[in-house]
């Protein structure tokens, strides 16, 4: 395997951490739902930072080993019309992703108050801020944008 | 390797949308139930939420990668070539995926049957068993996607 052989296999494992990610978010946003005490809330803490980690992971080994893989192998340039697609849609990703962790951040900080509070039981105001309809708006588009790169990366328009 | 990513022909694009999607669908069942049955220490709703992530997004995840596999092994003309001929890279994906997927239908009936005991209070053993399972099917396709996207020789 040569290097650029290995910094696509890093590249294809980051874009497989990325999806994971969003995948393990859905999955937090559908038991954060049906979610209504702040011990409850609170408990999907860890499990919400590793899907972090993958997220970050995958954004990060994604952008920089794409930018490497871009100026490194023949035949792409980094002005290439897919690419620079791809580049547009990393950063959309990353803004929508970045607001989405926003709107679920609420649901945390309000656990954290009823906790602080004593109030340890079932909360209908808790419930509401967790069902956020903007934020699984946000993943959605989160989800569709990541779509669209990978249909970027796989038929590359243009090359 | 990166010449032949750059001149695939258009028709193997789909299918190959096809293996990609379903395993990364896999990858991130593994990721979120592993990660669920590990922190759950005892929680009966995270157990739950870990095995019925497992069930509801590697089942369906793992059927349609090995559909797109098949696909895109037909398309490449894989099935043409003589008997012992095909890369190793090729051989590892195949091992990797099937000896996985019967190791995951072993995880998803121990970890249901300890879904089931949880009523009666027993069956976190089972799930432990199910996480172990599901750490080691993560990590065992992480490098099926390693030699995927690497072809070594």
């Amino acid at each position: 395997m040569s290097f650029d052989d290995w910094m696509l296999a890093l590249h294809v494992l980051s874009a497989f951490a990325l999806v994971a990610g969003v995948i393990f978010f859905w999955v937090l946003i559908v038991e954060v739902r049906r979610t209504d005490t702040p011990e409850g809330t609170l408990r999907l803490g860890p499990l919400s930072r590793v899907a972090e980690a993958a997220v970050g992971i995958g954004m990060g080994g994604t952008i920089i080993l794409g930018i490497w893989l871009a100026f490194s192998v023949g035949g792409y340039d980094i002005w290439d019309g897919w690419i620079i697609a791809a580049f547009v849609l990393w950063v959309v990703a990353a803004e929508l992703g970045r607001r989405t962790n926003a709107a679920y951040v609420e649901g945390v900080k309000k656990a954290q108050e009823l906790q602080t509070a004593g109030q340890t039981g079932p909360s209908a105001e808790l419930l509401a801020v967790n069902r956020t309809s903007n934020g699984v708006l946000l993943q959605a588009l989160v989800s569709i944008v990541v779509l669209l790169i990978i249909l970027d990366m796989i038929w590359k328009p243009g090359a | 390797m990166s010449v032949l990513a750059a001149v695939r022909p258009d028709e193997w694009n789909f299918p190959l949308l096809v293996h990609a999607f379903g395993a990364m669908v896999l990858v991130g069942g593994l990721l979120t139930g592993a990660t669920a049955l590990a922190y759950a220490r005892g929680d009966t709703r995270l157990l739950r939420l870990g095995y019925w992530s497992l069930l509801a997004l590697c089942l369906p995840g793992w059927l349609v990668m090995r559909i797109g596999a098949q696909w895109i092994y037909t398309k490449e003309g894989w099935d043409e070539l003589p008997e012992g001929t095909e890369p190793d890279w090729l051989g590892v994906g195949y091992v990797v995926a099937d000896a996985g997927g019967l190791l995951l239908v072993i995880a998803l009936i121990v970890g249901g049957i300890g879904v089931y005991g949880l009523r009666q209070g027993k069956g976190s053993g089972l799930l432990r068993a199910t996480m172990i399972l599901s750490i080691i099917l993560l990590l065992a396709y992480l490098v099926a996607v390693w030699a995927m996207a690497g072809k070594p020789d």
